[in-house]
């Protein structure tokens, strides 16, 4: 059951950007609000700068692969540090052309979080200063962490599949 | 018409050309794998850019192949300078996400390791740190007492460095008193070699001078970063996961949380020196205060039964089979659990679909978060001082890059 | 305490030779692989786990510095043995090829962990599935991460093999037929 404050924040959402909320839940207490792609920066923004919620700190962002819905997600963790409360929100995209504005003009941290699901996913984060990959090797073709990639590197000899049950 | 001192002088000015100095994937002071790429006036930094990716391992990907408990060896190789913690906060995870109830032994003995482990991780950085600036003796003389509570590990879980320690539910057996021997001998005997060692550096001229206003970062543009652990307390903030989000009966110890004031290296040395005081005053709280009860809780589906009941009754048979073969069933839901590891906020976000690995397991790692704002702290300082701020950050490869 | 009398510390024994007064006559591979296996300079590549292992091992408790390598370098041009120790990544092989490379005959080689022997446990697209894909090994130690003493065997057997090698070794076709088999010349 969400606390006041999270019903405050939740009402205080409604009021400005109520078209854009598809879904409210809170699994393991916490509030979780899935939304439209389209003014997700502007609802951050919002959550930033009022002073009842004054969500200022950017726990992480990442993204998530549902093969099912062809879309991929992307989900931000954010934390009132003075009131010490939670939120996740997250977006689906999607999986034809996943796009979204940067989120680097409001929390600084996000810069390479956002090149972090650029590599893994293929999200384009469209602004951001320097979007190109960050882990893996830069002249990489794929998105590996999107379901259809498998885990092991096909080309290796070494070791034996049918031994593994792969 | 100009005079001829600011025409030579703009001359000057464009035929200046600044270097670039790889201080590359392996170097001997960059304690890990990452290169930087700087952009130096001279000796003066006046850009740096950043490569991470050296040692990618693929750890989220590689979550979801395997069965719950066999992620933990995984959880390990991230910050392996205290890997319990990271151990125990995957396992307080999947317990979050079953809704295990925990007994109290359990949790007092998980604090006892976790702040074992925060001991040996701050015991890392700040030997490295003294390394750095030249002074090798504190960096023996540290190492040594890690093999003591290297040997502590070894007497509950098995092994040195990578641990894989405790189950979904608790332990698989209960402290030895050989193992609370060496506690009760490493707590008697590491004050006095911490207090050596901070003798040799915190109130030294030549450390101060070296390590006082040198890779600081003010508050704001810290929180901005996401900045957490010893580098934001530094900084002034006080942000702790213990405190904050108490997990496992933090809210039980008295302890207080050090701060810094203007997020300077010698600001990250004292707070991580003093925070190894206030963990070392933590474990004898909680050894003090131990109850009685069992060492793991009641998740048949998940804790292995004891071999007698394998071998004597049906359902214990049952549950060994599917839990040794990943068989087990789990709830859907979303979750996202947070402790305080040797660096910060470490957390692991975990999507579960019901089936036997994770949908999604994210982990939020301090490091690759923190390390961000390196850039922005070395602008305009000299080459070894940036080599300081890099050391004093706690920058662990196996957490940067997953 | 107990006190240890100078001809209880194990020395090196003098290879087989002809001994007589004020000379010693025994052959050149002898003496000289006598000297090259109780003075290497190991160069540290450590990347993960591993690293730290070592770095326990060059404490105070294993000592390494007992077995002549006192000095680490961490320059290849003036190292003999390369020690890589955690896992090397799909972006790191170019990185330890190059270091390889820059190294002078007569180098040894030591993975250490399993990462770099085989890739470990990361059987991943990203990790590369041990260090002889790029570079030849001489000595394996396997362990995840393996324990100082595993270390401290792995330096031994490579000091058998350095005492053993024949001077003529990095000349001789065999050894010119494997460093081309990895496209080094």
């Amino acid at each position: 059951m969400e606390s006041n404050k999270e019903l405050r924040t939740i009402e205080l959402l409604n009021e400005k950007f109520g078209d854009q909320i598809l879904q409210t839940e809170s699994p393991y207490g916490m509030l979780t609000l899935s939304l439209k792609a389209e003014k997700i920066i502007e609802i951050i923004q919002f959550l930033y700068s009022n002073e009842e919620t004054q969500f200022q700190y950017l726990t992480t962002l990442c993204g998530i692969h549902f093969p099912d819905q062809n879309q991929i997600s992307v989900m931000y963790q954010l934390h009132n540090l003075p009131a010490n409360q939670r939120i996740r929100l997250k977006i689906f995209l999607p999986i034809e052309n996943p796009s979204t504005p940067t989120l680097t003009g409001i929390f600084a941290a996000a810069n390479w979080l956002e090149r972090e699901t650029f590599d893994f996913y293929g999200v384009i984060f469209t602004g951001h200063p320097n979007l190109k990959r960050i882990l893996n090797v830069d002249d990489m073709l794929i998105f590996p962490m999107r379901k259809e990639y498998p885990l092991e590197d096909q080309r290796r000899e070494d070791k034996n599949d049918a031994l593994f049950g792969r | 018409m100009q005079d001829i001192n600011t025409i030579s002088s703009k001359i000057q000015e464009e035929e200046k050309q600044y270097s670039y100095l790889n201080l590359g994937p392996t170097h001997p002071a960059t304690h890990g794998i990452f290169q930087n790429v700087l952009k130096m006036d001279g000796e003066v930094i006046i850009d740096a850019e950043p490569t991470i990716g050296y040692i990618h391992r693929a750890f989220e990907k590689l979550a979801e192949r395997r069965p719950f408990y066999q992620i933990t060896p995984i959880t390990d190789r991230m910050n392996y300078c205290s890997s319990p913690i990271n151990n125990i906060g995957w396992h307080m995870t999947v317990e979050k996400l079953i809704g295990a109830e925990i007994p109290k032994r359990v949790q007092y003995l998980r604090v006892i390791i976790m702040e074992l482990a925060r001991i040996t991780d701050h015991l890392v950085c700040n030997a490295v740190i003294g390394v750095d600036t030249g002074a090798l003796t504190g960096f023996v003389y540290l190492f040594q007492q890690r093999e003591d509570v290297y040997e502590i590990y070894e007497e509950i879980c098995g092994a040195r460095l990578t641990t894989n320690l405790g189950r979904i539910g608790g332990f698989e057996r209960d402290f030895t008193p050989k193992a609370w021997a060496k506690i009760n001998k490493f707590i008697t005997e590491f004050p006095a070699v911490l207090k050596e060692f901070e003798k040799l550096l915190s109130r030294n001229r030549i450390f101060m001078d070296r390590t006082i206003n040198v890779g600081g970062i003010t508050a704001e543009r810290a929180l901005n970063y996401s900045f957490s652990g010893p580098n934001l307390r530094a900084a002034g903030v006080d942000y702790d996961v213990r405190v904050m989000n108490p997990y496992s009966s933090y809210e039980d110890f008295d302890f207080t949380i050090p701060l810094g004031t203007n997020g300077d290296v010698y600001d990250r040395f004292m707070v991580r020196q003093e925070e190894m005081w206030q963990s070392l005053s933590i474990i004898k709280q909680a050894i003090a205060k131990l109850p009685e009860g069992p060492f793991h809780a009641t998740v048949p589906d998940f804790y292995l039964p004891p071999k007698e009941d394998v071998y004597n009754n049906m359902e214990a048979l049952i549950y060994h089979f599917k839990i040794v073969m990943g068989e087990t069933d789990v709830p859907k839901g979303e979750v996202y659990h947070t402790v305080e590891g040797g660096n910060g906020e470490l957390g692991f976000y975990l999507i579960s679909d019901g089936g036997r690995t994770p949908f999604r397991l994210h982990l939020r790692r301090p490091c690759f978060i923190y390390y961000q704002a390196y850039p922005e702290m070395i602008k305009g300082s000299m080459l070894s001082d940036a080599i300081l701020t890099m050391s004093s950050m706690n920058v662990i490869a196996g957490e940067l890059d997953a | 305490m107990e006190t240890v009398a100078l001809n209880d510390v194990k020395v090196v024994n003098a290879p087989e030779g002809i001994q007589g007064a004020g000379f010693f006559a025994t052959s050149l591979d002898k003496v000289v692989g006598l000297a090259r296996s109780n003075s290497i300079w190991p160069l540290p590549f450590a990347t993960s786990c591993c690293g730290i292992e070592f770095m326990a091992t060059m404490g105070a408790h294993y000592d390494l510095a007992r077995f002549g390598s006192e000095r680490l370098s961490f320059s290849p041009r003036q190292a003999d043995l390369l020690m890589v120790m955690g896992t090397i990544a799909k972006k790191m092989g170019p990185v330890l090829r190059q270091v390889y490379e820059q190294m002078a005959e007569p180098r040894w080689v030591l993975s250490v962990g399993a990462c770099a022997s085989s890739g470990g446990i990361f059987d991943t697209y990203s990790v590369l599935q041990g260090i002889d894909r790029v570079i030849p090994v001489d000595v394996y130690v396997p362990g995840c991460p393996p324990r100082p003493e595993q270390i401290i065997d792995g330096i031994l057997k490579i000091q058998h093999l350095i005492q053993n090698e024949s001077l003529r070794r990095r000349d001789s076709p065999e050894y010119k037929a494997l460093l081309n088999s990895y496209g080094i010349e």
